[in-house]
């Protein structure tokens, strides 16, 4: 099964072009790919949205759609996002399986009651009789002074809510396979991707294959310290490992591909392994994820743990739009790599200066 | 209709010229980033704002959207702290934090700006309603584009303000064009000015390129709002000449057809008017002359203001998450 492959280390994530063969196209194309061909084969699935059909087509991953599919199944809409998400909502009730685009995941708090209400309860409200086969996609961002209504990372508000999948591609593997899963599931999910990977190249298969929600992927084994690096964090995370392996550390690297269902065990048989453990996620820090996972561990792996779990996240304020403030703000592989050394107590990391408002996280100790 | 005074036609002209180089002056300076933030200009909308907020004291309250600039300095905003918050600076209006799309100035009544498209519509009506509850005699706009019609809290606050009978002006610039979607993809008609009449709003159709129309129908639908009679809806028609971020054209890039372009910048609301004003020797070319090199002048010192600024301290990230009390 191509998603139990380990990757290790492998330039798996950077452009470098294939040197074995293999298929590799970007993130970007994947996605399209994937809309392209359950366009194809699967006559229910239609893709709607604002922009869908404009000439940058979602940052490129509907270009040329909307030509090949005609304006039925690539459908443009008015800026109207709560109402549109019921319709949506409304035509997947009926067997249809609409995928919903919005450029950023910031306009997703105008269709909450349509997908929390609705779309999340409506099986479990039917007594299972009628089901929601809807993805909405929607995309992170950062940077470029975008600020507070135009770079929120919201994901884990939608891990509070049963009824809901996550799915979090890093890979172009994983967009593609994840879709087709998504589209495929039956249920509502929130596929979230970001921007910063669109260019990023990696193995592709040009047939349709699925990844399964709800299975992670080590990325990367090692022995020291895991970190669960959680959809663009997945190339800090192996930027860390590189300066890290330099100075003998050996981080193992998983990443979780769907928050909900989370791979879990996948986790704790690495923390079994290692002892320690990171997690690193693209929104910020309370109420996120990364607690989720921290809180699953200490539940049902605690006696695993040699040290206190550090997560690295976003400061919990909205994003800022100074340049000056955004350096500030995101964290990336160095904060990783100061993690990992502070569990590991090794104390060159305090020469690294602290990220303001990121005080560093203990959440518990371990015996 | 009452004849609009030879001083107020000068000062909407200024406006107009005023929002114009400052745009421009951003086309200019852009490329070089140092202005990191997403910029949605209005070159070719000047005079909507300007014939708008020509009517509107201080203490009137507007709210804008992501292509605010124009409203901003029509409606007296401190041109400097604009720029710095472009730049990122802490002397900008929102310390670095908003960039663009959120300028603040609330000793001008801008208490704050929303990119998200629809968000303005309410808060005009929720400003609306204080003034109402205080008595305060202020009036309170909402601009927002053609895009914004068709969210649902368009129709939510419509409703809501024509029951109350709120001093709220809805303002809609209709470009055409959401992003790079035509209006004819979004709407079955063209009539966003209709959109009030069942909730018994006056509804206005007017060129949005003739500053004058604009300042004397909102003259009266402000009349109306001070006495307590109620909302207006003005749809004003004009089209933006940049692409709908950044500051290219985006033609080139299919995003629309260059000929609708080149026709709608025949009709520059600046030009319409200078050429009205000239021809009523409202103005001599050596005065209009002069407004350039003041304005450019004043501009020039923003640009510098905001690039000579400090930016915030790291420090200063964490700030301003909640108010607090000083
Ligand atoms: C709720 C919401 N949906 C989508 C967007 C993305 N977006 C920003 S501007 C814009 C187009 C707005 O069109 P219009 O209201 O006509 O204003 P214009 O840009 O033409 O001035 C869109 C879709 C947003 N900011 N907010
Ligand atoms: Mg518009």
């Amino acid at each position: 099964m191509p998603w139990t492959k380990v990757f290790i280390d492998q330039d798996d994530f950077a452009a470098t072009p294939a040197t074995d063969g293999l298929r590799w196209i970007t993130y970007r194309d994947s996605l399209r790919e994937a809309q392209m061909q359950m366009l194809q084969h699967d006559a229910r699935v239609f893709i709607l949205g604002e922009g869908v059909d404009d000439p940058g087509g979602i940052f490129g991953t509907t270009v040329g759609l909307c030509e090949i599919f005609g304006k039925d199944r690539v459908m443009d809409i008015a800026i109207a996002e709560n109402g549109l998400t019921g319709v949506a909502i409304g035509a997947a009730l009926a067997g249809m399986k609409p995928i919903f685009v919005h450029m950023r995941m910031d306009f997703l708090p105008i269709c909450m009651d349509q997908i929390i209400n609705h779309a999340a309860k409506w099986c479990y409200m039917t007594g299972g009789k009628v089901n929601v086969p809807l993805v909405v996609r929607s995309i992170i961002g950062r940077g470029w002074g975008s600020a507070a209504q135009h770079s929120q990372a919201l994901h884990s508000l939608f891990l509070h809510i049963p009824g809901l999948k996550v799915a979090i591609p890093a890979t172009p593997y994983d967009a593609k396979g994840l879709l087709v899963s998504a589209l495929n599931d039956g249920n509502p999910v929130m596929f979230i991707e970001h921007r910063w990977v669109y260019d990023y190249k990696g193995h592709v298969p040009e047939e349709i294959y699925a990844v399964p929600l709800g299975k992670g992927i080590v990325r990367r084994q090692g022995k020291d310290a895991t970190v669960v690096a959680i959809s663009q964090m997945l190339y800090e995370a192996v930027k860390a490992s590189k300066a890290l392996a330099a100075e003998g550390i050996e981080i193992e690297i998983i990443d979780p591909r769907t928050l909900n269902p989370l791979d879990e065990e996948l986790i704790f048989d690495s923390v079994r392994k290692t002892g320690r453990l990171v997690i690193g996620d693209v929104g910020c820090r309370t109420g996120g994820v990364g607690a989720e996972i921290a809180s699953r561990v200490a539940e049902k792996a605690f006696p695993f743990l040699k040290e206190s779990v550090a997560i690295v996240a976003l400061a919990d304020t909205p994003s800022p739009a100074s340049h000056a403030l955004e350096m500030a703000y995101y964290p990336g592989a160095e904060q990783i790599i100061a993690s990992v050394k502070r569990l590991l107590g090794n104390n060159k990391v305090s020469e690294l200066a602290p990220v303001p408002g990121e005080p560093t996280s203990i959440l518990f100790r371990s015996r | 209709m009452a004849r609009t005074s030879p001083r107020t036609m000068r000062r909407l002209f200024h406006t107009m010229l005023k929002i114009r180089r400052f745009e421009e002056k951003i086309v200019e300076r852009y490329p070089e980033q140092n202005m990191r933030t997403p910029v949605h200009l209005c070159i070719g909308q000047e005079a909507i704002a300007a014939g708008v907020c020509g009517n509107l004291k201080k203490g009137d309250y507007i709210f804008s959207t992501h292509r605010n600039h124009g409203h901003c300095l029509a409606k007296g905003m401190d041109i400097n702290t604009l720029m710095a918050e472009f730049y990122g600076r802490i002397t900008g209006c929102s310390r670095g934090k908003g960039g663009s799309m959120h300028p603040v100035a609330p000793e001008c009544g801008i208490l704050g700006t929303t990119a998200i498209v629809g968000g303005s519509i309410a808060l005009a009506v929720g400003t609306g309603l204080a003034s109402r509850l205080r008595k305060d005699g202020r009036i309170s706009v909402a601009f927002f584009g053609d895009g914004a019609a068709d969210e649902g809290i368009f129709h939510e606050s419509l409703n809501f303000a024509a029951l109350k009978k709120l001093p709220v002006l809805f303002v809609c610039e209709n470009n055409f064009y959401a992003t790079n979607s035509p209006q004819t993809a979004r709407q079955p008609h063209d009539n966003i000015a209709k959109r009030g009449e069942s909730y018994h709003i006056p509804g206005f159709q007017v060129d949005g390129n003739q500053v004058l129309t604009i300042y004397e129908t909102v003259k009266k639908a402000a009349a109306r709002a001070r006495a307590g009679k109620g909302p207006s809806l003005i749809e004003c028609r004009t089209y933006r000449w940049k692409g709908h971020v950044g500051p290219d054209c985006d033609y080139e890039r299919g995003c629309r057809p260059e000929k609708e372009l080149r026709d709608w910048m025949k009709r520059c609301p600046i030009e319409l008017f200078q050429g009205h004003i000239l021809a009523n020797k409202i103005i001599t070319a050596a005065e209009i002359n002069h407004f350039i090199k003041a304005i450019d002048k004043e501009i020039a010192t923003a640009v510098k203001f905001g690039l000579e600024s400090p930016l915030p301290d790291k420090t200063d990230l964490i700030k301003h998450v909640f108010f607090e009390r000083e």
